[in-house]
């Protein structure tokens, strides 16, 4: 589903990236972890280009992103990313924020974007929401709205850098309830997290970034119990205590 | 009264005396006239302005070199030559490169003012875009927008709301600005004013008239920014 070969990414001077290889096969449920500045959003954010890297190759649902006019665009209509400060749009509604991609990039006509979104909303428990404007509501319930806004592009892929971070400690719940929900589904979900527990109950699989390379990659079970590197075990004694 | 009257010395003789007054409201038609075309060059001009603002703002905005770079040149010339000169240029020019083709004053007079005043928009336009956080920019391409359908359903609107007052303080300015096209004969209320006070020297009463005009036109607009600058701030 999403592979990165050689991926490498330098901002000025600091290289950020350090040959990325990964595979995430379709369905998969990867979380990545790692101590702030280790690369986890830039590494997350080369998978649906937002930031281009600076050689390597990104394929994603076998179309090589990297090469020459790429169909960028196309490629994200199908891979949905949630942000850590949510990026709703202020000038529309919550129905609105939900519906307009659909409508505009993909075409979908409108009755049947709406239908789709209600049902989403439904299923973030934001129905009765759908008219109101982002600034009236909670961050949970933001952030709520944009995984509705996300899974209203039936995406194969969803992205997720630190989707609680920016939450109040009682809101985190309420969104890693509606993730934990959707891991139940076949979609294939890499999230950036620092939620210990969610890792462990919703990964299948968890990778350790550690200043721009993955020095952890298998299950959670390995990774939680069993870490082969002292960094891994440093973050871990820091970060479960 | 009319003792009182006769004891105010400059409205007896001089720049305001009374018989001034009268001649220029018994001929108060040909500023009106004037009036007339002063209106018509701010609404075409501020329409010309406002489509050449927007779309240049939104070129010198963009990630596109080429682009910024023709909207930047444009910006810069505009704003750094005085619009005295810039219609006298279109006035005397135009002929010499398509001789033969005449252009009324009134579309020199447009074409000045929108030019110049679409200057000043993009840099208005530009700033609002750049006001808009890069999430917004972010979140649209992660859905799959391309730049242009970005801005169009997502930046463009947000910043409209940020930019309009200092748009209508724009419009403002390009309401006394059309003035300058009484050098070239225009026809404006600044023309006619000249023209009729340079006729009979009533220059006093005229220019105050004339005055009142352009702050009859202004004042609304500028009260206008006013409020939506509270609207904005409130928001
Ligand atoms: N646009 C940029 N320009 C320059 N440097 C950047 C840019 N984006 C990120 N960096 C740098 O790259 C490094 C990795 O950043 P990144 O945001 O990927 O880290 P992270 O693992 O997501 O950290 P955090 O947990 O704090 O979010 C950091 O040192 C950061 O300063
Ligand atoms: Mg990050």
């Amino acid at each position: 589903m999403i592979k990165l070969v050689g991926v490498n990414k330098h901002f000025g001077l600091h290289h950020v990236l350090k040959d990325i290889n990964l595979e995430v096969p379709m369905g998969q449920k990867l979380v990545v972890i790692g101590p702030s500045g280790s690369g986890k959003s830039t590494l997350i954010r080369c998978i649906n280009m937002l930031e281009r890297p600076s050689s390597g190759h990104v394929i994603v649902d076998a179309v090589d992103l990297m090469a020459h006019r790429a169909p960028v665009a196309k490629v994200r209509q199908s891979v949905a990313m949630v942000f850590q400060s949510f990026n709703l749009y202020p000038h529309k509604t919550v129905l609105e924020n939900v519906t307009l991609a659909p409508i505009v990039v993909c075409g979908v006509s409108k009755e049947e974007a709406t239908t789709s979104a209600l049902k989403y909303l439904e299923r973030v428990g934001l129905r009765e929401k759908a008219d109101q404007y982002p600034a009236q509501l909670s961050g949970g319930q933001q952030q709520r709205v944009a995984i509705a806004r996300a899974l209203n592009m039936h995406p194969k892929v969803m992205l997720f850098d630190e989707p609680t971070s920016a939450l109040d400690p009682e809101m985190i719940q309420e969104v890693l309830d509606v993730i934990i929900d959707l891991a139940q589904s076949g979609i294939t979900m890499i999230v950036v997290t620092h939620e210990m527990g969610f890792a462990q109950e919703a990964a299948d699989r968890v990778i350790f970034l550690d200043e721009g390379s993955i020095i952890e990659d298998g299950t959670p079970q390995h990774f939680f119990t069993n870490p082969q590197h002292d960094r891994t075990k440093l973050f871990l004694s820091k970060i479960l205590r | 009264m009319s003792e009182i009257i006769a004891s105010i010395g400059f409205l007896q003789q001089g720049p305001f005396s009374i018989p001034r007054w009268e001649a220029v409201f018994s001929n108060i038609d040909v500023l009106w006239a004037g009036a007339l075309v002063t209106l018509l060059v701010a609404s075409l001009g501020l329409a010309m302005a406002l489509a050449l603002g927007t779309v240049i703002g939104v070129m010198s905005a963009s990630h596109w070199k080429l682009p910024r770079a023709l909207a930047r040149a444009y910006v810069e010339f505009y704003q750094n030559t005085p619009l005295l000169i810039q219609v006298f240029m279109l006035f005397n020019a135009i002929p010499l490169v398509f001789p033969g083709l005449f252009i009324p004053v009134i579309v020199i007079g447009i074409f000045g003012v929108g030019m110049y005043h679409g200057a000043y928009i993009a840099e208005v336009v530009r700033a609002g875009i750049q006001s808009i956080g890069r999430g917004q920019l972010e979140a649209a391409l992660s859905q799959g927008f391309t730049y242009v359908t970005a801005m169009r359903y997502i930046i463009i609107p947000q910043a409209m709301r940020i930019v309009l007052p200092p748009l209508t303080n724009q419009a403002v300015n390009l309401i006394k600005n059309t003035s300058v096209i009484a050098i070239i004969a225009g026809g404006d209320l600044m023309y006619a004013g000249d023209s009729f006070a340079g006729r009979y020297g009533h220059y006093g009463p005229t220019y105050v008239i004339v005055g009142l005009g352009y702050f009859l036109m202004c004042f609304p607009l500028a009260v206008l920014t006013r409020r939506l600058e509270e609207r904005t701030r409130a928001a």
